[in-house]
């Protein structure tokens, strides 16, 4: 079975990010870049698959910058056996990813898509759910365990309340969490090994998809601070401000 | 001009988070309609239709609402979304996971976990682990935006008189079907919605000593969280944590044990109106944005304050 995962090229998760003194955006130059650590987890679970002989090919994908070639060489050297590389200059939004990994899945005949949960910048949550209504596969978004079966697939969701398994029919698109698997790191050779592989680029007009978006952002601010308080010496006097001063308890 | 609200809902009751889309509705302005699906939701409508400001609830009952699985809600919430100029839903898991295949059934961007509206198209939401606050603007026909809960007061679940409209189920997708679900059973107040929050991290080695926490937490009335760590180092349940990827809280007060405060923790945690830390380590990040510090051991304070309160 063919396996297709989407990763994305982010600003690396312990950045503490700047906003522009323009309120135009965050700073991202000389920032470290890295792939989305969910993006990560799907990269694991679909090599976990293929050792275990269920999926046999892997392509990787993203769409971004010509930089986010090295978040495919990344997952190239993770395991996966080929990669796309659909360049935008602009950042896009989750609606436009959606189609351009339609497309993209068009192509390619998956039988199953891994798609991180979230893109720790956006902070969105929508790119699965919405490739799942416009290829019209089934989902299982924010998966904690995936069990493949002949044509069927069971997740393990993380909901609000605890887990919740689904079984899906294939082909199906499945969103990870943090706690589906704890992502490996490349090894030189395989890193090596990775510049042999192929990746191709495309644009989006190539696969005949417009990336305009209905939403605009006006504006990019600093949140409102919170500056340290006091330190307090013991438990009384703990639970007495919080009694007297804060009035919380 | 008027809304959809998405109602969240289980086990036949209306869930408070509802009651905070509700409030960011009435910001937007217009009449509110509240869509109700699932299976055997007679009381969850009759819960809606009293909700202070709600016009009308449509009630969709269907077994193949059972669970609210995305393949067969999401057509249904894209049907009825045309009559509207907005589409909410509360940015919980079930939230999160319908809405955007909606949105894109819809062809239009959505807007995820807005903290305020601006105005009936600007609405204001946090990006990079709520390290910046993004405002955007929507031309969409429909807007389609999900409620991060803990920035809207809840309205008054009482006041109102809705009429109940029984509206067409369409069909089931047949991709997709409920298998099983493990929930946490807890006597504690719902994480999302408590006023007072004590949480634990890593320091506190292992499931066992989480005690600790539940002693102070019954004497408060509080709700306990975790963080990350704790939850893959497997002391709690991973419906516990907070931040980020987790839950997103803002109670009264925060009291957070053994957490170090990494970014991914603060964002689901830093609207609380008090934050407490107590941490052995001095240089822990926590303190630079915690009201009151105590610096020491969490084996010999948790007791102490148990004993103080």
């Amino acid at each position: 079975m063919k396996v297709l995962v989407a990763v994305k090229r982010v600003v690396d998760f312990n950045v503490k990010v700047r906003v522009k003194p323009d309120d135009s955006g965050v700073d991202l130059t000389n920032v470290k870049m890295a792939m989305n650590p969910f993006c990560e987890i799907a990269v694991e679970e679909a090599v976990r698959l293929k050792e275990k002989g269920v999926a046999s090919e892997i392509v990787v994908v993203t769409i971004g910058p010509n930089a986010a070639q090295e978040q495919v060489r990344t997952a190239l050297a993770l395991g996966a056996d080929s990669g796309i590389l659909v360049e935008t200059p602009e950042d896009v939004s989750s609606l436009a990813v959606a189609k351009l990994l339609k497309a993209v899945v068009d192509k390619e005949q998956p039988q199953l898509v891994i798609i991180g949960k979230q893109a720790i910048d956006t902070d969105n949550n929508q790119t699965g759910q919405m490739l799942g209504a416009l290829t019209g596969y089934p989902q299982g978004t924010f998966a904690s365990k995936v069990d493949l079966a002949a044509d069927k697939v069971n997740v393990t969701r993380e909901v609000d309340g605890g887990l919740q398994t689904v079984s899906l029919t294939l082909p199906a698109i499945v969103t990870t969490d943090l706690r589906l698997n704890e992502p490996r790191y490349a090894s030189l050779p395989s890193i090596m090994k990775a510049k042999k592989k192929p990746l191709e680029i495309v644009t989006p007009e190539a696969l005949g998809v417009s990336t305009a978006s209905t939403v605009t952002t006006i504006k990019v601010e600093s949140p409102a601070t919170r500056t340290a308080g006091i330190k307090v010496k013991s438990v009384a006097e703990l639970v007495e401000k919080l009694k007297n001063e804060a009035k919380v308890i | 001009m008027a809304i959809l609200i998405v109602a969240e809902h289980n086990d036949g009751s209306l869930a408070a988070a509802t009651l905070n889309a509700v409030t960011a509705a009435r910001q937007i302005g217009g009449d509110i309609h509240i869509l109700v699906a699932g299976q055997g939701v007679g009381s969850v409508a009759e819960a809606a239709a009293q909700v202070e400001g709600v016009a009308k609830v449509l009630v969709a009952d269907a077994a193949h609402f059972a669970y609210q699985l995305p393949e067969n809600v999401a057509p249904l919430i894209a049907e009825m979304a045309k009559q509207y100029s907005h589409v909410i839903a509360p940015a919980t898991t079930n939230g999160k996971n319908c809405l955007p295949r909606a949105a894109a059934l819809l062809d239009v961007d959505q807007i995820s976990e807005i903290t305020a509206v601006v105005s009936a198209d600007t609405f204001k939401r946090p990006i990079y682990a709520g390290n910046a606050i993004a405002t955007v603007q929507s031309n969409a026909t429909i807007k389609v935006i999900t409620v991060r809960t803990t920035g809207f007061d809840a309205a008054p679940a009482l006041g109102g008189n809705a009429a109940l409209e029984i509206v067409g189920v369409g069909v089931d997708s047949g991709k997709s079907a409920f298998v099983g679900e493990e929930l946490a059973k807890s006597e504690r107040p719902d994480l999302t919605s408590a006023k007072v929050v004590i949480s634990g991290g890593r320091g506190l080695q292992n499931g066992e000593n989480f005690k600790l926490l539940y002693a102070v937490a019954d004497k408060l009335g509080a709700a306990v969280g975790a963080s990350r760590a704790a939850v893959d180092a497997g002391y709690v349940a991973n419906d516990m944590q907070v931040g980020q990827t987790g839950k997103i809280v803002a109670p009264q007060l925060y009291i957070a044990v053994g957490i170090s405060g990494a970014i991914q923790h603060l964002a689901g945690m830093k609207d609380s109106k008090v934050i407490v830390a107590i941490n052995k380590d001095e240089e822990a990040p926590i303190f630079q944005v915690a009201d009151y510090g105590l610096v020491g051991d969490l084996f010999e304070l948790m007791p102490e304050l148990e004993k103080a309160i």
